[in-house]
């Protein structure tokens, strides 16, 4: 069988003053009819860049230096404009990570998919909007016609993610890439979405170009993957290969930081709770007095939970269920409306403002987004030694201290004096770690501490903070979207859904026998389930 | 050394600076170029510029050195200029910054007050204030700072309100730092940019309402500033208009060179121009 779509030695330039001179090396490969290509990489990798060669959309100032990108025996690079846009949605389409940034928020989503048909075909008006309509019933969303009439804002992340594959596929393109088009996505949306696109696949026959950095993802849906690393391809082949023997070391290495989906095995933990929340609530009123539209969402709904004493609690859910409102409640940088959580005797739910500040270190947070929790203006061992020179200890002391806790969590103490901006992610969490530890607490509360991190970068940083928790004698809370990552390192799991938990007890047994139906909906959808990750040397 | 490089790539931007550092030497160089009181008698009234060697701008119809005024009439507006719009970021920049950190009731009370300043117009605001307190110099000066930091309140919240949601800011707050030390230490040096850009607006709309002000002899009478200079002229305007003219032309270089600085220091400041 002829490829579709074949790379030949691509090669990309970045501009002057990049991190490296090329974004895609000497890359070569080909796209078959039918066949799902994913291309696997950390960020970085040039797996994005990749696309924007083939879409012919490539930002200013990066050209292509050498390759060719053949589709139906015509060269893509150099291809003039105007013949590009004949080929750009109609024979080959994308789709991206965000469909809330990649609609017009402004335009309705059957205007927005009839454009397609208004640029490529001379369709009438009537015959586009029963197009659009049959389109939108194709990738399964709920009542199509209202669908239709609905701007971006109305619909769900999933149904939008829906709506832009509809787009894409409005004119039964030949390839369809695939930009990381269900990282947004909750797990439960996400295996929606690739069962669609799966499905889709099998009656269309196109060849899909799937993005990705989730091996899970890849291990659902490959036929063949190619693995990405600094602009090169540095394997490729069958998926069953590729994933359950792999040849190169790299490959090996990312294998390896996939969390296995089961739960640990029984750790001696302590019944004894450090902590303990009873029937916490915090309900948000919307609409004013005056207003029409009031609405009363019950964020957290009478949470009960208790974390064992140097044990690991992992609270898990999808968005909106709730569990970062908890984990800020518990914290009070939100005030629960009603309830109690007892910490040594006292409630922190009821302890005034200025009480809550001076018992602050015992219950310390590290936060989601390494880029956004550490202020870029202040030195990072500034940023450590902040908590304690609030409590009382003077300058040059918590300078001093900070300098001991990058070591402990693995920085240089002699980059106390950088900026954030000058470490990496990964790097960045630990900084946010080392702040948190610089107050001695007793309970670390992580949210969603590596979700924001590439998948080698997570495991080293889910190590680390297993390792501190058994080493200061830390009891966790985790909180994570994640499954894969709540096996990894939680003692005992609680799930949570709207706003209540449904389902709490030992990790093992929450992941091995599910009491709660949502628990097994939840189990069933994470991706590559089914994948044994095999175990290798390399890590 | 960034911040310099890339302030000094926009040619208008370094105009606007060489004009500014011109006027400043001009307000320096006062005293040396011009002793003694530039209102003093100087010559015959109302000599054409360039007519004398000794009075190069010529007088004023009282017989005043028309360019001696010009050099310690910068001095006027320069520290008007500058004391004015530091009383409006002052002002506007508390106000801003508990209004948009704490939001709810605090937030409702100090914006209506913000607006109460607002739906007057300006000026007519500091006739009044100038009419109730005076117009001597520190007077004239704290009356326009008084009219102009609504904007700069409006400004500081609303950067004080994307930033308080922050992570940065919660970790703070979760670490037990007082809300003094938040709003001040954390969120203010993150807030600043866009409002030091807004200060050249500032500045060069308080050195207009002086000269206003002193046009319609309500600035101080016993100081020799720009707008003082183009009221005296009025009375001449049509027979020896260069009175009127010349401290009309400082005025308009200044607040051009202001402007064009604030102009610099916004593209030098905002991120996301940087790139081009």
């Amino acid at each position: 069988m002829n490829p579709i779509l074949q790379i030949e030695g691509l090669s990309v330039r970045l501009p002057a003053g990049a991190d490296r001179q090329f974004a895609l090396q000497d890359v070569s490969l080909s796209a078959y009819h039918g066949e799902t290509l994913c291309i696997v990489g950390e960020s970085g990798s040039g797996k994005s860049m990749m696309a924007n060669v083939v879409m012919g959309l490539l930002p200013t100032g990066v050209r292509v230096d050498r390759g060719r990108v053949l589709f139906e025996d015509n060269n893509l690079v150099g291809l003039p404009e105007p013949a590009y846009r004949r080929i750009r949605g109609a024979r080959i389409a994308m789709i991206f990570q965000e469909p809330m940034t990649a609609l017009n928020p402004l335009r309705t989503i059957g205007d927005q998919i009839g454009e397609m048909f208004r640029t490529h075909t001379t369709l009438s008006k009537h015959e586009i909007a029963n197009r659009t309509c049959a389109l939108l019933e194709e990738v399964r969303i709920p009542d199509a016609p209202s669908a239709m009439r609905a701007y971006p804002h109305e619909l769900s992340g999933g149904q939008r993610q829906r709506a832009m594959i509809a787009m894409a596929l409005a004119l039964d393109p030949d390839i369809l890439i695939a930009d990381e088009p269900t990282t947004a996505l909750d797990v439960t949306t996400q295996a929606q979405i690739l069962s669609l696109l799966q499905d889709l696949q099998q009656r269309k026959g196109t060849a899909i170009l799937f993005i990705t950095h989730d091996f899970g993802v890849v291990a659902e849906i490959a036929q063949r993957v190619a693995v990405m690393n600094q602009g090169r391809i540095v394997e490729a082949g069958p998926a069953s290969e590729v994933l359950n023997a792999p040849q190169n070391a790299y490959t090996r290495q990312l294998i390896a930081a996939v969390p296995p989906l089961v739960g640990p095995g029984a750790k001696g933990i302590p019944s004894s709770a450090i902590l303990a929340i009873e029937g916490v609530s915090k309900t948000y009123r919307t609409g004013g007095l005056f207003s029409r539209k009031r609405r009363v969402v019950h964020a957290v709904n009478e949470v009960g939970l208790m974390l064992p004493k140097g044990g690991t609690l992992g609270i898990v859910g999808e968005s909106g269920s709730g569990k970062s409102t908890l984990a800020r409640c518990i914290v009070r940088l939100i005030d629960p409306d009603a309830g109690s959580i007892r910490f040594n005797g006292l409630d922190f739910a009821t302890l005034g403002r200025s009480e809550i500040r001076k018992h602050a270190r015992h219950v310390q947070m590290v936060f989601q987004d390494p880029f956004a929790s550490l202020n870029p203006r202040r030195r990072a061992g500034e940023l450590v030694a902040q908590g304690p020179i609030a409590h009382g200890t003077p300058r040059r002391e918590a300078l001093a201290r900070a300098k001991e806790l990058f070591a402990l969590v693995g920085l240089d103490p002699a980059s106390t004096d950088r900026y954030p901006h000058e470490f990496s992610g990964g790097q960045r969490q630990r900084i946010g770690l080392a702040r948190a530890l610089a107050l001695n607490p007793t309970i670390l509360i992580a949210d969603e501490p590596v979700s924001a991190l590439d998948v080698s970068v997570q495991a080293q940083v889910l190590r680390l903070l297993d390792e501190l928790r058994a080493r200061l004698g830390l009891s966790l809370l985790l909180i994570t979207h994640d499954l894969r990552v709540a096996a990894q390192v939680c003692d005992r799991i609680a799930v949570m859904k709207n706003g209540a938990v449904v389902e709490e007890g030992a990790a093992a047994t929450v992941f091995e026998s599910p009491r709660h139906e949502y628990t097994r909906t939840l189990l069933g959808s994470v991706p590559g389930r089914n994948w044994k990750i095999p175990v290798t040397s390399a890590a | 050394m960034t911040f310099l490089r890339l302030y000094i790539r926009s040619p208008s931007a370094v105009f606007g600076i060489i004009l500014l550092v011109l006027v400043l030497t001009a307000a320096l160089t006062a005293d040396y170029f011009f002793p003694g009181d530039p209102l003093a008698l100087a010559g015959r009234p109302l000599v054409w510029p360039f007519e004398s060697l000794t009075l190069p701008l010529g007088t004023d119809n009282l017989g005043r050195d028309i360019a001696a005024q010009i050099f310690h009439g910068a001095r006027i507006s320069l520290l008007i200029g500058f004391a004015a719009t530091s009383v409006a970021i002052a002002i506007g920049i508390v106000i801003g910054a508990i209004a948009g950190y704490y939001g709810g009731w605090t937030d409702d009370v100090l914006m209506r007050v913000t607006e109460a300043f607002q739906i007057l117009p300006n000026f007519l605001l500091l006739l009044i204030i100038i009419t109730v307190f005076g117009s001597t110099l520190p007077c004239v000066t704290a009356a326009i700072g008084a009219v102009s930091w609504p904007a700069v309140a409006r400004l500081t919240r609303a950067e004080f309100l994307t930033f308080r949601t922050r992570d940065f800011v919660q970790s703070c707050r979760t670490i037990g730092l007082g809300d003094i030390k938040i709003i001040f230490g954390e969120i203010l040096p993150n807030a600043l940019p866009p409002v030091i850009v807004y200060a050249s607006v500032i500045m060069a709309v308080a050195i207009l309402l002086e000269s206003a002000l002193a046009f319609l002899n309500l600035s101080d009478p016993n100081v020799s500033s720009w707008g003082n200079l183009i009221g005296q002229g009025r009375a001449v305007l049509r027979v020896r208009w260069y009175v009127s003219a010349i401290p009309g032309f400082a005025i308009l270089l200044t607040v051009l060179a202001v402007s064009l600085v604030g102009q610099g220091l916004n593209d030098a400041l905002n991120p996301r121009l940087r790139g081009r």
